[in-house]
């Protein structure tokens, strides 16, 4: 493999170190398990708040120009 | 059509294509419209679980092409084996992310209780494949994890014919039954959507009032509402 | 309604569609996910620690390597005691009232340890007369002297671990030598099991184990059960494991090696094990698996129990939903 796969193929940040932990009372979870679930919740609160493409199309088809039913 | 003029009318060939033509017609089976309340993100992530599984398995099928040592011999191999690794990390996420959007939404209502029971079951075994596929890694976490879980699995008496610690069987089950089953939980969950429709908005409770106080026929609210009363 | 049965007036959908193409939406989607694993894979990469093996067991813990042969001789390592699937003993059968499906299930994977993991392993060594006699010797005892000689032998090992684990003075009846690994037990009443157990190590050590222990019953094999069990009874895969957060008690099933991301849709069934009475229990997994099924059952059954299925309609998170939706209507 050249050094260039090399460099492609090989990752930019090493993860391969003991994780740091977050604790709390008894609860113990890694810190990349909470960035995890703290992410999903975030992205969860993002895709019901921000606004959708193609509203003049629902808007256009709500006034008449859209069908029934497939 | 029938193929011949003499197709016998109970040949099961034509039951069969009737049936399914008759429960989803091609312009339902895929739409090139959706009702106007499709508007919001949240819609995008069962397409994105969908997307997800197809990296995992495309990847999945690289991985498999070089046998399960290949990724610990090359660079290659081992890129593949992140990109399942992470598409699987990525499945979950949106997954549950789409569980909670439908489940905000009540997306059983109007008949759609099947939708949710196979999407429920299709989550839950996408968890054992993703243990399968943990123990047939061939390095140290495979070893940690299939001799800890043994013990759970052998509780209940499943270690008695599903054995974490052989390889052989884990990874069968990892390639081929596990993701065999979830393809077609997946196919028939996809398919019960595009035959009741997407769940539409749960009315608001003003309008019901209003809606009752003036209609005649003040019980049933009038089609193309959606409402569940408490 | 009542809260116990709601009634669902859900009516098909009557009203307006806008154009909206699945299949432009599916191939971006890929294209996305696609783009996001690539991304995560060249930034990240994926962890690959490798396997410990028996040789390096042998190596790296040559006293705990002993301790633990010499229990899978007495039949008192946690294998040797563990019952169904792998025999009839009872040292980890779980149970749960008047469910016994581990006992129902019975032995499906038999092992022995005494043979599989040191007799059958000794007997594929030739040309060594004095292990030829010694393996006579211990064949021929009967039984009870055979439990006495690798007891003998197990105690003084026993005694060196819980030293070693307290970090006291280690007893002076065990010595290692840490560069060559060699075991020296002084035990008196052990008969033939010294040169057993040194024999044992020499081929621990230069990789025969392994081998051996796969291969035991056809060439080809892929079960791993026997040589991954006779590891985990000794203590280097725990070492490790707690260098990686990975033990229960680290809520390890959760968690990746190294600082990867693990198995956060996980963290339910781990929390369990972290409570009593599960976390003391020795029906903790069983424990634990019937709490997860039957949440499990719940889970696939939210649209039918009441409460929970009514709970979206009170919290609204549906408006922000389908705002659009609800500020277009008249």
């Amino acid at each position: 493999m050249n050094s260039l796969g090399a460099a492609v193929l090989g990752a930019v940040f090493n993860l391969n170190h003991p994780a740091h932990t977050v604790d709390w009372s008894f609860i113990h979870l890694s810190v990349a398990n909470v960035v995890v679930i703290g992410l999903m919740l975030i992205v969860f609160v993002l895709a019901i708040l921000l606004p959708f493409p193609g509203a003049a199309s629902r808007e256009a088809a709500r006034r008449g120009g859209g069908g029934g039913a497939p | 059509m029938s193929v011949t003029p003499t197709t016998p009318p109970k040949s099961w060939t034509v039951k069969v294509r009737e049936k399914g033509v008759e429960a989803l017609p091609p312009d339902k089976l895929l739409p090139d419209g959706q009702p106007t309340y499709v508007a919001s993100w949240i819609y995008v992530f069962g397409v994105a679980s969908i997307a997800s599984l197809i990296v995992i398995i495309g990847s999945g099928c690289i991985l498999a092409l070089k046998g399960p040592a290949w990724w610990h011999e090359t660079g290659v191999g081992h890129f593949f084996n992140s990109i399942h690794l992470w598409s699987v990390e990525l499945f979950f996420f949106v997954m549950v992310v789409h569980l909670w959007g439908k489940y905000w939404m009540a997306a059983w209502r109007g008949g759609r209780g099947r939708v949710w029971v196979t999407g429920a079951i299709t989550f839950l075994v996408a968890v054992p494949c993703a243990l399968t596929g943990y123990v047939s890694q061939q390095n140290f976490d495979a070893q940690w994890i299939s001799t800890q879980a043994k013990d759970a699995m052998n509780s209940v008496g499943v270690g008695a014919f599903f054995n974490l610690t052989n390889f052989g069987q884990m990874y069968s089950y990892h390639i081929l039954l596990l993701p065999i089953a979830i393809v077609l939980l997946v196919s028939l969950h996809v398919l019960l959507v595009r035959r009741n429709g997407v769940v539409p908005p749960i009315e608001l409770e003003e309008k019901l009032t209003a809606m009752r106080a003036t209609s005649p026929d003040a019980q049933h609210p009038p089609a193309g509402a959606g409402e569940v009363q408490s | 309604m009542s809260f116990l049965r709601p009634k669902d007036n859900t009516q098909p959908w009557k009203g307006r569609y806008a154009p909206y193409d699945l299949v432009k939406e599916l191939c971006i989607a890929v294209g996305v996910i696609t783009l996001l694993a690539v991304l995560l894979t060249v930034l990240l990469s994926s962890p690959d620690d490798k396997p410990s093996t028996i040789a390096q067991w042998s190596h790296e813990l040559p006293a705990d390597f002993a301790t633990t042969a010499a229990k899978e001789l007495a039949g008192t390592s946690d294998t040797a005691e563990y019952g169904p699937p792998y025999n009839h003993e009872s040292g980890s059968v779980q149970h749960f009232l008047f469910l016994h499906p581990q006992r129902w299930l019975g032995v499906s994977h038999p092992i022995n340890t005494a043979d599989d993991y040191v007799i059958k392993p000794l007997e594929t060594i030739p040309n060594d007369p004095a292990l030829t006699s010694a393996l006579a010797e211990y064949k021929g005892a009967t039984e009870k002297q055979k439990k006495e000689w690798s007891e003998a032998y197990a105690k003084p090992l026993e005694a060196y671990a819980t030293a070693v684990e307290e970090k006291k003075a280690p007893p002076s009846t065990v010595s290692v030598n840490q560069s060559t690994g060699a075991v020296t037990v002084k035990a008196s009443g052990a008969g033939p099991v010294p040169v057993m157990m040194t024999s044992l190590q020499s081929l621990a050590q230069s990789g025969g184990l392994e081998g051996g222990l796969v291969s035991s019953s056809q060439f080809f094999q892929t079960d791993y059960t026997k040589p991954l069990l006779f590891m985990a009874d000794g203590g280097l895969l725990a070492e490790r494991a707690e260098q990686q957060h990975l033990l229960g008690e680290q809520w390890g099933l959760m968690n990746e090696t190294g600082s990867y991301p693990g198995q956060p849709w996980l963290w339910l069934y781990a929390l369990w094990y972290q409570v009593e009475p599960m976390k003391s229990s020795p029906n903790a997994d069983i424990q634990v698996l019937l709490i997860m099924g039957l949440l499990s059952l719940a889970f696939i059954c939210i649209p039918f129990i009441p409460g929970v299925n009514i709970l979206p309609r009170k919290i609204p998170v549906y408006k922000l939903i389908w705002k659009e939706h609800y500020r277009s209507e008249p």
